[in-house]
């Protein structure tokens, strides 16, 4: 039997003339009927182009300069653009990233799973309207009679996914191309988003790209996964194969992340550095904290954990005194800590730092690095002259970049790496004690990630440093915390040491979490969802 | 000096005017053959040898006029725009890292002023105040205040949600340092252009002002009033009195070029 | 109230307090000249008798709020007071004229609103194509020229050299509607060129803006042909972003209707305004201010009312 789809050779190229850019350089892909491909790389790696390629449709400024996209005989790459319309929607289709951003604003669900169906002519119109009501019960909707007759905006992100999911579903394509679909979503959402894809892909025997950075996530969907970076394959594999026996050390190492390991350590050895009781912060009438206590060990990391709005980010503004709380006390090494920042004395200010998650916004782009280091050291530690240069480089040696090399490059000229290490000196050069990071590594690949991870751990052994890492990545709390900390709608669900909590969670918020994080494991969905649903 | 090889053709003829009109502004009293308002001959004389483009309604020289009018006219919307960039965009930055009621209020007073047509604005406020030249000049300072306060506020806002401004605040760092080093420089693209964009319609205000006489006055030469006082020329076929308003034209024209080249590389730039 | 009321009330509610307070700003404006009115008026030479009588005659013996107060009411039923020039009513001066300087914007409006977006949707679907780009520098062209030098430009060739169209645009109540029409073309003419070099620019602007939406993508990867992406998928959502544009050109008409006017000796609004200013007749000044203050900011109230009508957002509430 022949291929559904068979790519050869594919190149692409962005820009204007002159100063092109290669995005694919001479891609290989094959996919059966009814096979699920996964297709796995970091940033730039390529992914997206190749699956929208997939589909011969290539963004603003791309352009396909050689190879051949068969798609069951025909040549995407050359077909006329009345081809391809007749293809889209009714033999491919496409799941967008953000589906908040993909649905029309101004159409009701509905009309839009029917657009396809009846231009395309594989339904009339009631026809298309029961079986969109059909098919948002398979991807287990609420309401499924209705929610079709609401407008985008009225649906929850995880419904408006699987509501775009059913109406690529609508003519039922031979292929449809996945683009990061759960991306955007918390990881109980995420879930369920992942069991209803993979079920209706099933039921109909669709075929599919994909196309993900989580490997975790995609070792549940795909039958077979094919690794690329920079625009290149690196590894195709049977999906089991590839998770028990990666060949290339690109593979190796991107499996090896989640190998971040340290030593376990006490937190009730060490005294207190920050305590909060009782607070509660909101703006205006919406209260986005709810009573919360906490005490953080000195030289200790503790990890605050919760999916969008519980708070967290939240937790570090009042903390931090660019939100003051409304009711509560924090107490920082015993003493009453003013609530906005603008009364606070300049050695509070000092001690406590802040390292943000994205480092593009945290840095002034008009700023040199020298100038983003030397302004703190000045402003705090009164240093001049040869001290001040000398206390630069030694910032510069501590996050592991040649003060030679970089230290007078524009921030724009730096990697989201190099400038999160630059974010951590700023907060460096202060001599803090203590260091609120907010998802400083959410924004980062994971190989880079990693990297800043280990960085951190190395600076708290060697300066004593005390950590309040917010983060959403389950992943990342169980590598470096001490203490966890989860947040649901603004209150404390549950705190206690690293290994208690992942060993033994009490609330049952916590064991749905910790049950919602993809494993490395093809069988990982299944037994989730029986666990769940039992 | 490499930018400029890079600027398309249309932005170096625009850099070419403006240059030709600056200079001829700053070297008026050089290059006229009489004096600004000079009686030299009788009324509307055509082109000649001795005047190269006539006489105007009152025997004066029309190019000697055209020439202290590219000095009056420019000169006067370079500092009606000076004023009012300087003011605006200060209160916007202030409006916008400040926030709160310092915003609330500033904000309010410029949507009133945005609520009136500025030519409808300048005519009511004229009318009280009288026209003249230093008048003229406040007014329209006044009134375009408002629209370079609502750019350089949107424009600072986008920089002061950013986390650098945050962590500048957190080390204590005062409102003129946070103005200055941390947010004009990553507007300063932006209000550049902006410059550009309402010096052309400051200009054109004046003119439009002047033509209708309550702008600058007379015997000042301008060019907006060179048109209205020798507009029954043209119900003769004389193209004369369209020399002043063709050069206006050409003015705005060379300087949108410019500016729509500068906006092109900002937007570049980001990307 | 449901939301949707409450946020459309609040919208005329803001036009009506804008309104108030620009009728305000003009009156604290000339309480706040040197010396009062009447000396600004009679001059220096003026006995302290006729100076009392005229700041009697004028009201100018009431203490200010009360002055304003009293004017707003008079105002509200249609009485602005005696023009100061001519010691005719301003309401009289004002009714024949408002109707001739509606009929110039309406003309050029009903003109310039349709080919200006018709161009601008089509020079955005035809991004960077021959046709874009001289539409684009005809705009700049177009932006770039002060009023009274496109009308003079029209007047020389389509009136002087050609004998086409009247040099003036003399109206009165004896001329026939096809008259009207014919008379005032020139000026409606410059009004629809500076019109819809701005409408054009930024109707592009909103669409370009519209298209490089995500769902624009999606609704092409369904195979959705590209007229029907425009007409389907685009318009409606660039529907809010149009209604601006064109309320903003409207209200522009209002300000270029000033100077196309004078040019042409119509007999208008705007030449009355202008010459009320130089000979500082105050209740006229204050009446057609208010007049042009009014429909701009009605237009842009019905214009903030109709983009939140056409925000589906806003129409279904969550």
């Amino acid at each position: 039997m022949s291929k559904l789809l068979d790519i050869r050779g594919l190149r692409l190229e962005a820009g204007p003339k002159g100063k092109r850019t290669t995005i694919l350089h001479g891609l290989d892909l094959s996919l059966n009927r009814g096979e699920v491909l996964g297709l796995v790389g970091e940033s730039g790696a390529g992914k997206s182009s190749a699956g929208l390629a997939a589909m011969g449709y290539t963004r603003g400024g791309v352009a396909i300069t050689a190879g051949e996209i068969l798609f069951d005989g025909i040549d995407l790459a050359q077909a006329s653009t009345a081809t391809l319309q007749d293809l889209h929607g009714r033999r491919i289709a496409y799941v967008a990233q953000s589906a908040a951003a993909s649905f029309n604003p101004a159409h009701r669900l509905i009309d839009q799973f029917c657009e396809a169906p009846l231009l395309h002519g594989t339904a009339a119109r009631a026809e298309a309207e029961a079986d969109a009501i059909a098919l948002y019960r398979q991807m287990q909707l609420p309401d499924p009679q209705q929610i079709g007759f609401r407008y985008p905006h009225q649906v929850s992100g995880g419904q408006l996914q699987r509501a775009m999911t059913a109406m690529a579903m609508a003519c039922r394509p031979d292929l449809i191309i996945f683009d990061e679909p759960t991306t955007a979503l918390d990881v109980t959402t995420q879930i369920e988003v992942l069991g209803a894809i993979r079920d209706i892909v099933e039921r109909y025997d669709t075929a599919a790209i994909y196309i993900t950075h989580d490997l975790a996530v995609v070792s549940q969907m795909a039958d077979r996964i094919t690794v690329m970076q920079h625009g290149r394959e690196v590894e195709t594999a049977q999906t089991r194969k590839m998770l028990e026996a990666p060949k290339a050390d690109y593979t190796k190492s991107l499996w090896a992340v989640r190998a971040l390991d340290r030593p376990r350590r006490d937190t009730n050895d060490t005294e207190t550095v920050l305590s909060l009781s009782g607070v509660t912060a909101g703006y205006g009438t919406t209260k986005v904290l709810d009573g919360v206590s906490l005490d953080l060990p000195k030289g200790r990391t503790t990890a605050v954990v919760g999916e969008s709005g519980s708070g967290k980010s939240t937790l570090a503004k009042v903390i931090a005194g660019v939100l003051p709380p409304g009711e509560g006390k924090v107490l920082w090494q015993g003493k009453p800590l003013p609530g906005p920042y603008q009364k606070r004395n300049r050695a509070t200010l000092r001690h406590i730092q802040m390292v943000y998650q994205m480092a593009d916004t945290a840095l002034n782009p008009r700023h040199t690095v020298r100038e983003t280091l030397e302004r703190p050291v000045r402003h705090f530690l009164g240093l001049r002259g040869s001290a001040l240069r000398a206390r630069v480089n030694q910032l510069m040696e501590l996050i592991e970049l040649d003060p030679a090399t970089f230290l007078d490059r524009r921030i724009p000229e730096l990697s989201g790496g190099q400038k999160q290490r630059i974010g951590i000196a700023r907060a460096l050069a202060a001599e803090p004690e203590f260091i609120i990071c907010d998802e400083v590594t959410s924004a980062l690949d994971q190989l880079v990630a990693e990297g800043i991870l280990r960085l951190l751990l190395r600076l708290q052994d060697e300066l004593g440093l005390t950590y309040l890492f917010i983060t959403h990545d389950l992943a990342t709390v169980e590598a470096i915390a001490d203490q966890v900390v989860i947040m649901q709608r603004g209150k404390i669900v549950e705190t206690g040491a690293q290994h208690q909590i992942f060993a033994a969670p009490k609330s049952d918020y916590t064991k749905r979490l910790l049950a919602s994080v993809p494993q490395m494991d093809a069988g990982w969905l299944d037994g989730v969802r029986q666990r769940l649903a039992s | 000096m490499k930018t400029l090889k890079s600027a398309p053709p249309t932005a170096l003829l625009g850099m070419l005017i403006l240059a030709a009109v600056l200079v001829t502004g700053v070297f008026a009293p050089l290059l006229a053959p009489y004096g600004e308002t000079e009686i030299v001959g009788v009324e509307y004389e055509p082109w000649s040898a001795a005047f190269p483009l006539g006489t105007d309604n009152l025997g004066r020289d029309m190019l000697s006029r055209m020439i202290y009018g590219a000095r009056n006219t420019v000169g006067l919307a370079l500092l009606t725009t000076g004023i009012a960039f300087t003011a605006g965009a200060a209160l916007g930055m202030v409006a916008a890292l400040k926030g709160g009621w310092t915003d609330q209020i500033l904000s309010r007073v410029i949507d009133v002023l945005m609520a009136v047509p500025p030519l409808i604005l300048a005519l009511m406020l004229l009318a009280i105040v009288g026209p003249s030249i230093p008048n003229m000049v406040g007014v329209i300072a006044v009134i375009y205040i408002a629209p370079v306060f609502r750019l350089s506020r949107a424009a600072a806002m986008n920089v002061v949600s950013q986390d650098f401004i945050q962590a500048a605040q957190l080390r204590g760092e005062g409102t003129l340092w946070l103005l200055r080093r941390e947010v004009l420089p990553n507007i300063s693209s932006t209000l550049i252009a902006e410059f550009g964009l309402r010096f052309c319609f400051v200009f054109l205000f004046i003119a439009a002002l002047s033509f209708l006489g309550i702008g600058i006055q007379p015997p000042t030469a301008d060019w907006g009033s060179m048109v209205k006082e020798n507009a029954t020329l043209i119900t003769f076929g004389d193209i004369t009195p369209l020399i002043p308003a063709a050069a206006i034209a050409l003015l705005t024209i060379a300087i949108n070029f410019i500016v729509d080249w500068m906006l092109h590389r900002a937007s570049g730039l980001k990307s | 109230m449901p939301p949707l009321m409450k946020l459309i009330s609040s919208r005329l509610a803001l036009g009506a307090v804008t309104l108030l307070a620009v009728s305000a700003l003009m009156f604290v404006g000339i309480e706040l000249l040197p010396g009062d009115l009447a000396q600004q008026i009679l001059g220096q030479s003026a006995t302290p008798e006729t100076l009392a009588a005229f700041r009697a005659e004028l009201g100018l013996d009431q203490p200010a709020h009360l002055r304003y107060l009293d004017w707003l009411a008079a105002a509200a039923q249609g009485d602005f007071g005696t023009s100061m020039a001519s010691q005719r009513a301003v309401a009289d001066l004002l009714s024949t004229r408002l109707t001739n300087t509606m009929f110039l914007a309406c003309y050029a409006a009903v003109i310039a609103v349709p080919v200006a977006i018709l161009l601008g949707l089509l020079s955005a679907l035809w991004r960077n194509s021959l046709f874009d780009r001289s539409v684009n520098v005809g705009a700049l062209g177009a932006i770039s020229m002060p009023e009274f030098f496109v009308a003079y430009l029209l007047v020389l060739f389509l009136s002087i050299r050609m004998g086409w169209f009247p040099t003036l645009a003399r109206i009165d109540e004896a001329s026939s509607f096809g008259d009207a029409l014919y008379r005032s073309f020139l000026p409606a003419l410059t009004l629809i060129l500076v019109v819809i070099a701005h409408m054009m620019r930024m109707t592009r602007a909103a669409i370009i803006n519209v298209l490089a939406a995500p769902y624009i993508e999606m609704a092409r990867l369904k195979g959705v042909p590209r007229w029907r992406v425009i007409v389907l998928h685009a318009l409606p959502n660039a529907l809010a972003p149009i209604i601006n544009v064109v309320a903003l050109n409207l209200a522009y008409l209002i300000v270029g209707v000033v100077v196309v006017e004078v040019v042409f000796s119509y007999p208008g609004l705007g030449q009355l305004l202008v010459d009320a200013v130089a000979s500082r007749d105050f209740p006229v000044v204050q009446a057609v201010g208010l007049f042009f203050a009014g429909t701009y900011i009605t237009l842009n109230v019905l214009a903030d009312i109709l983009s939140i009508l056409s925000n589906p957002r806003l129409r279904h509430a969550r």
